[in-house]
């Protein structure tokens, strides 16, 4: 069992509230995955390539890091730390500097990259871990929360959702997928840089990859539900949308709820239940094997 | 706090526990009560077993009068995951549309559901009796024992998956059959029984626009043909 919680504002008044409304949601998603949890936070830029770093000992000198990758990359960097996260900022060419990162730095993983998403996540109280990186107090277009209750592998922060492997891409997951093994080393072979032995990053890096390819969002869940096996229903975010995808099976839970002024999409609907305006919204359970999406682009 | 200062003020789940609001009901032998912002709380109104009538004003959680004995609930909402799950008797209502399993393995009593149901609605069924006034989902009576199912929309895929006993009448399209389970022929005795439930569930529509549904008998006995 897990707990998804995703929010994707259409009224740009609510920007400011984004991360008190997440942070509502994720609340009501505890007791379905009290080991861990994680959230995606998507706002502003100043247009550079924005990462976010997790030090896996918790001792890793962030500063010094980004000095050597400015140097190695020849482009500036500079660095904020948050308890064991950063985020680092840079010039440079955001795949070039998650490849070098993951190429030079053992104890670092890196958890998200792009020029809007910032992603931060913990092991043990979903609360704390909320709380922890400020989730209430950060705004933004649309946000992606996750409490986990691990069954594909180890309780650590690494192995928290949401993942991402791709630019301004993540994914959080309730399910267990059968084929990753498989599937991992297909799109390693196709250049695909993993972190976890997770089965979720898979998915992760199989919606990249397919965007990365010139594929949209939609066409990339098409895909999914090709090459895709097992239980799942995932909640994906792109720089500009949100997407809802249940395998055909639909064991896991999810529910949609839609006002003019939000989606809303959460494995219960008590997690949607705090959100303003909820008593008119359109609320829906998604049909397995369909497509949802929604995007802030024209 | 007395039961009755409770029926008088409404239930109300902004500020009193779940198992304040449960042992309310479940110590009632008779009245009514409106449950207040439920929240999608789980577990609402369960374990009923006089009764009493229950309005839950709002989106209900998991498993919202499983077990229910004899009560009337309805809820003015949407409810999730198993809704009146092992019912044994009594009427519980749902106005809005409800998630899957809704009546699993349900003995007696009769659930309206006047939305939509999604997949595996009534799964394992014993004998109780549900009405959906929209569609249902895929996998809907898998493995049903006995009662009814009335659809008064679309049936989803596998319909009737490994149906023993129960009926099932569908009035819109059935995306497909799952195994074991065939057309059967509408006789007065199976278009009686469904006026009369959709009577009782207060749905305006004509038996004559119904299919019937149910087991072939096939999968009852083992068969030397499928052993190894």
């Amino acid at each position: 069992m897990c707990g998804i919680a995703g929010l994707f504002l259409k009224n740009e008044a609510l920007h400011a509230d984004l991360g008190r409304l997440t942070a509502l949601m994720l609340h009501e998603m505890c007791d379905r995955g009290p080991d861990s949890a994680g959230f995606a936070v998507y706002g502003g830029g100043d247009g550079r390539a924005k990462l976010v770093l997790l030090s896996k000992t918790g001792e890793t000198d962030f500063p010094a890091l980004a000095t050597r990758m400015g140097a190695a990359l020849g482009a500036a960097a500079d660095i904020g730390t948050l308890r064991d996260h950063a985020v680092l900022r840079t010039d440079a060419e955001g795949r070039a500097a998650r490849a070098w990162i993951i190429e030079n730095a053992p104890d670092v993983t890196v958890l998200s990259l792009g020029t809007s998403i910032e992603v931060f996540k913990g092991v043990g109280d979903p609360d704390r871990v909320a709380a922890d990186f400020g989730l209430a107090g950060r705004g933004g277009t649309h946000a992606i929360a996750h409490t986990r209750m691990a069954t594909e592998s180890a309780i650590t922060t690494t192995g928290s959702h949401p993942f991402s492997t791709g630019a301004d891409t993540c994914l959080v997951h309730n399910g267990s997928l059968s084929n990753h093994n498989n599937l991992r080393e297909v799109l390693a072979a196709q250049g695909e840089r993993f972190q976890t032995e997770n089965d979720s990053e898979v998915a992760a890096a199989y919606l990249a990859h397919r965007m990365g390819e010139g594929d949209t969002l939609d066409e990339a869940l098409r895909g999914a539900l090709r090459d895709l096996d097992g239980f799942y229903t995932f909640a994906i975010g792109t720089k500009d949308g949100f997407a809802v995808l249940r395998d055909p099976i639909a064991c896991k839970p999810a529910v949609i709820a839609e006002t003019d002024d939000w989606v809303a999409m959460a494995s219960e609907f008590r997690a949607i239940a705090p959100l303003p305006g909820v008593e008119t919204a359109r609320i829906w359970e998604p049909e397995p094997a369909r497509i949802y999406s929604w995007s802030h682009a024209a | 706090m007395t039961t009755d200062t409770l029926r008088n003020d409404g239930l109300d789940l902004s500020a009193l526990s779940l198992r304040e609001v449960n042992a309310a009901l479940q110590d009632a032998s008779e009245g009514a009560f409106t449950v207040l912002n439920p929240g999608g709380a789980h577990a609402l109104a369960c374990g009923l077993d006089a009764p009493v009538e229950v309005m839950i004003r709002g989106h209900a959680g998991y498993y919202c009068a499983g077990m229910n004995q004899c009560a009337s609930v309805t809820v003015e909402g949407n409810a999730s995951t198993g809704v009146a799950e092992n019912m044994m008797s009594g009427m519980v209502r749902v106005r809005g549309n409800v998630s899957q399993s809704a009546g699993a393995t349900a003995h007696g009593g009769l659930l309206v559901i006047e939305g939509d149901a999604s997949a595996r609605c009534g799964i394992s069924l014993k004998g109780a009796e549900i009405v959906v006034g929209g569609n249902v989902g895929h996998m809907s009576a898998f493995m049903a024992q006995a009662g009814a199912l009335v659809v008064c929309g679309d049936a989803g895929e596998a319909l009737g998956d490994s149906i023993y006993e129960a009926r099932l009448y569908v009035r819109g399209t059935v995306a497909s059959l799952g195994a074991d389970c065939v057309e059967k022929e509408m006789r007065d005795e199976h278009r009686a029984q469904l006026a009369d439930l959709l009577a009782r569930a207060g749905m305006d529509a004509d038996p004559a626009d119904f299919r019937r549904y149910g087991s072939a008998r096939q999968l009852y006995n083992f068969k030397i043909d499928n052993a190894y």
